[in-house]
């Protein structure tokens, strides 16, 4: 069932800072009364909220809303990291659509003290606390490094295509003012950065910081009431723990998914003007290419050397600079791209304009929990 | 009689009168009596501090001292011995505390015994050397200087794969000492009265035995024998009062005429 | 192929000793199933009871079927390494100073795909063996060994953090009377430690094996007697500073009850020696011991605790010396909470009667003294908790597994 008659709109971003010495709630607060003002409503205005953050302990949404002086009568929290933001929008769109709210507002932020991120990888999961920090507590660089190595094992993958990527991406942060990392990126400096968990370099990781994303789901009336441009939901997906039996992943729950998600969508892969992955590691965007149906499995590599990526080449990216070059604000990295998204459907980039934007996919990922990502999800948007 | 005592006290102080300490030192590496491991053990001198102006007592240092009643220099009541057991006022708690004080005579058996660890203490020594200084009169301690006190542990202890070997006397000299000269007890710088091999005697540990059957005393681990006359030493031992105690550490000393 | 161990050059007197750190070691009460296996050198992993799916990491309830009957049983450990990373970067401060540090996931036959600790000898794509061992925080950890053992596997530095190799270590015999602290100096000179300090008390006394204890390579006698307080601190205050392993040889084996022997003095004895003895052993070494976990090559490393099977159950005909090794046991127990921030292991190596002259009229099967001593030599060399040795001491530990109550009745005769 698609989500006929339901918008987003109103994306906001609280500038993202390497560590900061706030809370959670802090910047939660901050993306909210933001939000307030980018679409002109009163916070008791807000009948929904969605929630997802990292950092916000020992609180959780309910809480967040005696705190910040709500009285939402729809309320959900979302704990999937890189997930979060697809299936934030996707709860808001399902309870704005059956009528639970009117203006669901979706949010998530996470503060970055110094430690805090250590604090966060040794109380991950409980599989985490059992069998994977004690390993060399190399988070998830070295967890995700092993997927790496494998998928180049399986399928040729080159650290130069992956470099690609990061450059890209790198090039496309340029234009955003809160991006972490601002300086160009060539491939030797990709090739020769310092090794963090092999294959894994410096650059393939994303820099722990402390930001919030927010946006509205409402009805399209509603938005055009509030004066807000928004975009349409045209399909959403998302899966937890699929493929429990691969032995180490090279595919996500996406590959489950993609054929109910354009079927829904009504359009097709080549229609996309612009594709937002979560960033995390390469690899992982480049299962993304292939398990959303861009190309096909094991054809990732072959596909990142016959694209640009860049906000202005073949295959527009992350064209805000994703995660790898913008910083994972915790949980607000699952809500990078949708937003990103959301301004370039609407017009209204921070950085440079996707021309002729008229449809995007943004997917997400998240929690490795044990050896792999559990969580997926993907949304596809389109101009109103 | 107070004057003399007054006397006496005076020329303690004045030094012509010596004190000789005739105790060794309560360490925990000193020597004690080994009996066979499946017997019942006499309990080394052990010391445990119980605060030393520290968290335990900010002001003041002080110890708990664990030990048996035969450990280190220690005086023997009657009652140790079974030959003892039933005799009137045998324990130290009863001993009539005027025996805490007696005369000496000193045998010396020292030069014999440098090259003879073995040494056996007979009667025709002690005639000996009573002809050469005086018969030893009745109430006196006999302590027998071997100057075994100066040797290293293992020597003194003496231990070899078939027991000890210190010296001591024969079964018949001690019988000799309390039947023929009454005396009022034993005393030895080695760890027992008996002689080393003194279990094969008959009977075994006949200075045990004997003595003790007679309600004598012992007194071992002596030291500074060698600073006492052959006759003349006063020996004030008195030993602790425990209940029915068959014998206590104490300190022993001996008052010696002439001052330095 | 594994760099044979150099012997460590004298320490620089300039240099700061490094702090011990271990890591993170907190674990779900289901994964301490992994502790117990880990203790003892077993591998075991969670087997579903109905549906027989072997899985990890631990988990309360079968992934297969849901069922809750979950118990970790022996299995086998082979297994393929899927891929492997080297972490040059690490959040942990006791793995940053350890870095770059190995690790990769192994599909192991039996099922079930781990994320392991690698041997520096295990390549990606190759055949392994999957061991459970204590890291220095004492929490489980599994660690890929090459299939077939390699030469000096067992001085890789990795694996060496989870074992206790008497390899170049400095090792305090605590009693060398008897023909177990006899055995154990002689295996740990065979073992390769530097020196093997070896403690006599009563030194006046002789005592059989003497010469030859004394012609041991590497053997130094000292004074010591764990029944004096003193003798303890002042053998701590010369060499305190410089053992890395102490293996407590001290005991008093008496027969007797409680009811039925006569008095307390041989149970004070037994205390003194076992009980006190420990504690003053560990009142006197434990703090230094403690700060040199991570003293480089050899860096303290153990403490070990001999303890009478029957410390685990009262064995009546020798029921006051079965208490003094409770007692002793359960005071190994609290040490081992105490040396665990160092990175110092407390291995209780539980045996059976010993053919030694205070069990003479024990029938067989018996453990004779240089058996118990090679088994606490492997112990450490495979970094183990606990260890039982003998038959009789195997009994025990199986009846008690399964009937406590029986043994309790049974072992009374």
């Amino acid at each position: 069932m698609a989500y006929d008659g339901v918008v987003a709109c109103a994306p906001v971003t609280i500038p993202y800072r390497r560590y900061s010495i706030n809370t959670a709630h802090w910047w939660i607060g901050r993306a909210l009364h933001k939000l307030t003002q980018a679409a002109k409503i009163r916070p008791h205005d807000i009948d929904g909220l969605v929630l997802s953050s990292f950092t916000l302990g020992p609180d959780t949404a309910v809480g967040v809303t005696q705190h910040l002086g709500l009285t939402p009568r729809w309320l959900d929290h979302v704990p999937l990291g890189g997930a979060s933001g697809v299936v934030g929008l996707r709860r808001a769109a399902r309870a704005v659509q059956c009528g639970d709210a009117q203006l669901v507002a979706c949010v998530a932020g996470d503060t970055n003290h110094v430690d805090s991120f250590r604090k966060t990888l040794t109380t991950f999961s409980r599989f985490a606390q059992d069998a994977v920090y004690p390993y060399g507590s190399g988070g998830a660089n070295a967890s995700f490094a092993l997927i790496t190595k494998n998928y180049m094992n399986m399928y040729g993958a080159k650290r130069e295509d992956f470099g690609k990527l990061c450059i890209a991406q790198r090039d496309n942060a340029l234009a955003i003012p809160f991006a972490m990392m601002k300086k160009k990126l060539t491939l030797d400096e990709y090739m020769a950065a310092r090794p963090i968990s092999d294959p894994l370099h410096l650059f393939d990781c994303v820099m722990p910081c402390a930001g919030a994303e927010a946006f509205l789901v409402c009805r399209a009336d509603t938005a055009k009431s509030l004066g807000l441009p928004a975009v349409r939901i045209l399909s959403t997906v998302e899966r937890h723990n699929a493929f429990r039996d691969d032995p180490i992943q090279y595919r996500g729950g996406w590959a489950l998914d993609v054929d109910e998600l354009w079927q829904m969508a009504g359009i097709k892969p080549d229609d996309i003007d612009l594709v937002e992955t979560y960033d995390d590691y390469p690899v992982i965007v480049t299962m993304q290419f292939e398990d959303l149906g861009f190309c096909r499995k094991g054809e990732g590599p072959d596909f990142i050397r016959g694209h640009s990526f860049t906000t202005d080449g073949s295959f527009p990216h992350n064209t805000s600079g994703g995660q790898l070059s913008a910083g994972q604000a915790g949980a607000a990295g699952g809500y990078l791209g949708l937003t990103e998204a959301m301004r370039q459907l609407t017009g209204a980039p921070i950085g440079e304009q996707v021309a002729n934007a008229e449809h995007a996919i943004v997917s997400g990922f998240g929690m490795i929990n044990y050896d792999r990502g559990l969580s997926s999800g993907a949304a596809v948007l389109a101009r109103a | 009689m107070a004057s003399d005592l007054l006397a006496f006290a005076h020329r303690v102080a004045q030094g012509s009168i010596r004190i000789i300490d005739l105790t060794q030192t309560l360490a925990q590496e000193f020597p004690t009596i080994v009996l066979p491991p499946e017997f019942g053990q006499c309990a080394p001198f052990r010391i445990e501090e119980v605060s030393r102006y520290d968290e335990r007592g900010p002001a003041w240092y002080w110890n708990n001292i664990t030990l048996g009643e035969h450990t280190g220099t220690h005086f023997d009541a009657p009652i140790h011995w079974i030959s003892g057991k039933d005799l009137a006022n045998n324990a130290v708690d009863t001993i009539d505390p005027r025996n805490f004080i007696a005369p000496a005579s000193v045998v010396d058996c020292s030069k014999e015994c440098a090259t003879d660890p073995d040494f056996v203490l007979t009667v025709d020594f002690v005639e000996a050397w009573e002809k050469k200084h005086g018969r030893i009169a009745a109430g006196e301690w006999v302590l027998l200087r071997t100057d075994w006190s100066k040797k290293p542990y293992p020597e003194y202890a003496g231990m070899g794969d078939d027991g000890a070997h210190t010296p001591g006397p024969s079964p018949e000299t001690v019988r000799w000492l309390v039947e023929e000269r009454d005396v009022h007890g034993f005393g030895t710088e080695t760890i027992g009265t008996d002689y080393g091999q003194g279990q094969h005697f008959n009977p075994p540990y006949p200075a045990h035995f004997y003595m003790h059957g007679k309600g004598r005393y012992g007194l071992q681990c002596l030291t500074n024998l060698d600073k006492l006359p052959p006759k003349g030493a006063v020996i004030v031992a008195a030993p602790l009062k425990i209940k029915q105690g068959s014998g206590s550490p104490l300190r022993v000393l001996a008052l010696v005429e002439g001052g330095a | 192929m594994t760099a044979p161990l150099v012997r460590p050059k004298r320490k620089d007197p300039l240099k700061k000793t490094r702090q011990p750190l271990y890591p993170q070691p907190i674990r779900s009460r289901t994964a301490q199933g992994l502790t117990a296996a880990a203790a003892q050198g077993r591998f075991e992993l969670q087997t579903c009871a109905d549906c027989k799916t072997v899985f990890y990491p631990p988990r309360d309830a079968c992934p297969n079927c849901l069922s809750a009957r979950v118990p970790f049983i022996p299995v086998d450990n082979g297994g393929k390494v899927l891929a492997e990373t080297t972490i040059h970067t690490s959040t942990d401060p006791y793995f940053r100073e350890r870095t770059p540090w190995r690790a990769g996931l192994t599909k192991l036959d039996c099922g079930p795909v781990v994320l392991s600790h690698l041997h520096g000898d295990v390549r990606e794509g190759e055949r392994v063996r999957l061991n459970l061992k204590l890291d220095k925080g004492g929490a489980p950890v599994l660690i890929a060994l090459p299939e077939k053992d390699t030469p000096n596997m067992a001085d890789d530095p990795q694996l060496r953090e989870m074992t206790c190799d008497p390899k170049f270590r400095r090792v305090l015999i605590t009693n060398g009377r008897t023909a177990v602290g006899q055995a154990m100096a002689k295996a740990f000179s065979e073992a390769g430690a530097n020196i093997v300090f070896v403690g006599i008390a009563d030194p006046w006394k002789p005592f059989p094996g003497q010469d030859a204890l004394r012609a041991i390579e590497r053997v130094e006698i000292v004074p010591l007697d764990v029944t004096d307080t003193e003798s303890v601190t002042e053998q701590a205050e010369q060499n305190g500073g410089r053992i890395d392993i102490i293996v407590n040889t001290a005991e008093h084996v008496r027969p007797g009850g409680i009811a039925q022997r006569h008095g307390l003095t041989v149970a004070r004895e037994e205390m003194d020696v076992r009980y006190f003895g420990l504690m003053r052993l560990a009142q006197a070494f434990g703090p230094a011991m403690r700060s040199r976990g991570a003293d480089g090559v050899n860096s303290a490393a153990a403490f070990v605790n001999l303890l009478s099977v029957h410390a685990l159950m009262n064995w009546p005909a020798y029921g006051a010396y079965s208490a003094a090794e409770a007692a002793t046991l359960s005071a190994a127990q609290c040490l081992r909470a105490e040396l665990r921030p160092g990175g110092v292991k407390v291995l209780n190596v539980f045996f059976g009667p010993l053919e030694t002259e205070w069990f003479q009229t024990v029938p067989p099967p018996k453990v004779a003294p240089s058996a118990l001593a090679k088994a606490v030599v492997r112990a450490l060399q495979s970094g183990l908790e606990d260890v039982f040795v003998g038959d009789v001491a195997e009994d025990i530990r199986g009846r008690l597994a399964v009937n406590p109550k029986a043994l309790e009745r049974e072992i009374a005769g």
